[in-house]
């Protein structure tokens, strides 16, 4: 039994910014069955006193000089842009 | 028969004695690829034209100060960007993408004087271990074209396996190099986290990706280590450690040398013929002078659900980059923008891609935010200790790269207890951030088996050491699939 819903699927792909069907959902629904057990699994330890583990080295304050360095120009960053004007990226009306 | 059969040193010495020049090599590896990529389909995209003329150029550099891969031909995973070179990560979603900058590893090759001749198939962004998600093409095993190559790094382990090019740079963020590399009979090293930049490498999950080396022989895979390593000030998470000289490590001295073998690797899942080829390869490091012990790692079936959940929660922030706006696929069925985004992405990205957004999406919510994403960050911690508590005792741990041999294109009867096995020999190692490599072990029915040899953090002069020992005291490296002599 999975603790996924296709409501939950529809929730999650609101969020990715995903449009996904109800036929779709009803795939993935099937596809992460696996989420309970393996929620489980982990559930048989004791991990109250472990530090989450975030990368698998531990490095801090990682600096450099706040000096500008070369970056692209602007006209090379808007070479893989589908529609753009005078520098800006264009999209559909947003309002 | 190829002139890539010959290591490096060897090719280096034909350059040097003027009886091939970079250009010949050049052309043999495009020769190499219209011959056999019909069949193996490997390549995603070629770069003919740019690769000959680069060719022509680097045959007028004089021969004092050429470093030894100068002139060599190398396949790039095509995860990697390369500027000007279309860069597709093999997904409908980046179809036509033609990056602008050179990544960090790509820059590093090409200072080598490395000649690139082209982009390498691979499962979508990554996600996969046959290839077979690919959007574009299904690889072949070049032992059997029936056979899947591995993943995702397929397309980099099939080209080298097929005698195309001597080189290959692939990805490995949860076994992505080394089960490939089993699987095709080649040699393939996932290096500690940080130890190679990952700028302009196509993010997966930010903290299990590491670029890495697949070759045909162990020194090879050393020298192109070398080369690529080091810090990188636009990756922070690359790492400051001086990079040694592998190759100088390569002795063949493996005497006292502690090897544990980690009894979680050779449990349920594994085939007899891969459990026995290990054992041989034991045998055959012990009889080089290590001493071989059996070792716990607790924590190694939690691997795979803590690998699960981490991976697709770091993919669904990685790719979240992919709007349809700034570059890649864009709908054009929109009617406002948040139709743009939702529908460029619903078009762009295939099955497997959108399953781990979804799971890494609701993972991170903030309904499982601590149940479940930070149960897995401390369980990623308890797996790694297991690493360390072993490492304080032994050189290096030694298990199967995978638990069979390639599977079949279409393959959908492979048992859980396969599946599983495969995820455990892994992906815990990326959790880990440790460095592991695989190397050649024996065949069955034809096709390769990898033996898996695991070092301590930063430690890939000792990995190397005792993959090379036993690489020379075997032959299984120096087979080549019938496909390098023709059909």
């Amino acid at each position: 039994m999975s603790t996924l819903t296709t409501e939950e699927i529809k929730a999650a792909a609101l969020r990715a910014m995903l449009s996904v069907t109800e036929e779709e959902a009803q795939v993935y629904v099937e596809k992460l069955e696996v989420f309970d057990e393996y929620v489980n699994k982990l559930n048989e330890l004791d991990t109250e006193n472990v530090e989450p583990m975030t990368h698998a080295l531990q490095q801090e304050n990682v600096m450099r000089e706040d000096v500008v360095t070369d970056v692209l120009d602007r006209e090379v960053m808007l070479e893989n842009v589908k529609e753009s004007k005078d520098g800006q990226i264009k999209v559909p009306t947003i309002l | 028969m190829t002139l890539f059969s010959k290591t490096a040193a060897e090719l280096q010495s034909l350059l040097h004695n003027k009886e091939v020049s970079v250009k010949d090599l050049t052309e043999e590896s495009f020769a190499r690829i219209a011959k056999t990529d019909d069949d193996v389909q490997a390549f995603l995209a070629l770069d003919e034209k740019q690769a000959l003329q680069r060719a022509e150029q680097l045959d007028k550099e004089p021969m004092d100060g050429r470093g030894p891969l100068f002139g060599l031909p190398i396949g790039i995973k095509d995860n990697i960007v390369t500027k000007g070179l279309e860069t597709t990560a093999a997904s409908r979603m980046l179809e036509n993408f033609v990056p602008v900058f050179d990544a960090t590893v790509v820059e590093k090759i090409n200072n080598a004087g490395m000649v690139s001749v082209g982009k390498l198939n691979l499962d979508e962004f990554a996600m996969g271990s046959t290839t077979e998600s690919s959007a574009f093409r299904t690889t072949r095993n070049p032992w059997n074209l029936d056979h899947v190559p591995g993943g995702s790094s397929g397309g980099s382990a099939a080209a080298v396996a097929a005698g195309e090019v001597p080189f290959a740079l692939g990805t490995d963020t949860g076994g992505s190099i080394r089960q490939p590399a089993a699987f095709c009979g080649v040699v393939g090293m996932k290096p500690t986290y940080g130890r190679v930049s990952r700028l302009g490498v196509i993010p997966m999950a930010a903290s299990l990706d590491q670029v890495g080396p697949i070759t045909r022989n162990v020194t090879d895979n050393a020298l192109l280590l070398s080369a690529i390593a080091g810090v990188d000030p636009k990756d922070s998470s690359s790492s400051a450690k001086e990079v040694l000289d592998y190759q100088k490590h390569l002795t063949g001295d493996i005497k006292g040398m502690k090897i544990g073998v980690p009894k979680e690797y050779l449990g349920e899942g594994v085939a007899e013929e891969t459990k026995n080829a290990v054992q041989e390869a034991l045998k055959v490091l012990e009889s080089l002078g290590a001493e071989v012990e059996e070792v716990s790692l607790p924590h190694a079936t939690y691997a795979l659900p803590t690998y699960y959940f981490i991976c697709a929660s770091e993919a669904s922030s990685g790719l979240a980059r992919y709007d349809g706006i700034r570059y890649g696929h864009r709908t054009e069925h929109a009617q406002n923008l948040d139709e743009l985004y939702r529908k460029s992405r619903a078009e762009g990205f295939g099955e497997e891609v959108k399953k781990r957004i979804l799971l890494g999406t609701y993972t991170l919510s903030a309904a499982h935010y601590e149940s479940v994403y930070k149960k897995a960050q401390k369980v990623r911690r308890l797996v790694a200790q297991d690493f360390a508590n072993v490492f304080a005792k032994y050189d290096v741990i030694i298990g199967p790269t995978a638990p069979t041999t390639a599977y079949k294109i279409g393959d959908t009867s492979i048992d859980i207890a396969t599946k599983n096995a495969s995820d455990l020999l892994t992906t815990s190692v990326n959790l880990a951030g440790v460095p592991a490599i695989s190397v050649p072990c024996g065949f069955s029915n034809g096709l390769p088996l990898g033996l898996q040899v695991i070092g301590n953090h930063f430690d890939e002069a000792t990995v190397y050491k005792v993959a090379h020992a036993y690489e020379q005291a075997t032959e299984f490296h120096t087979r080549t699939p019938a496909i390098w002599e023709g059909k």
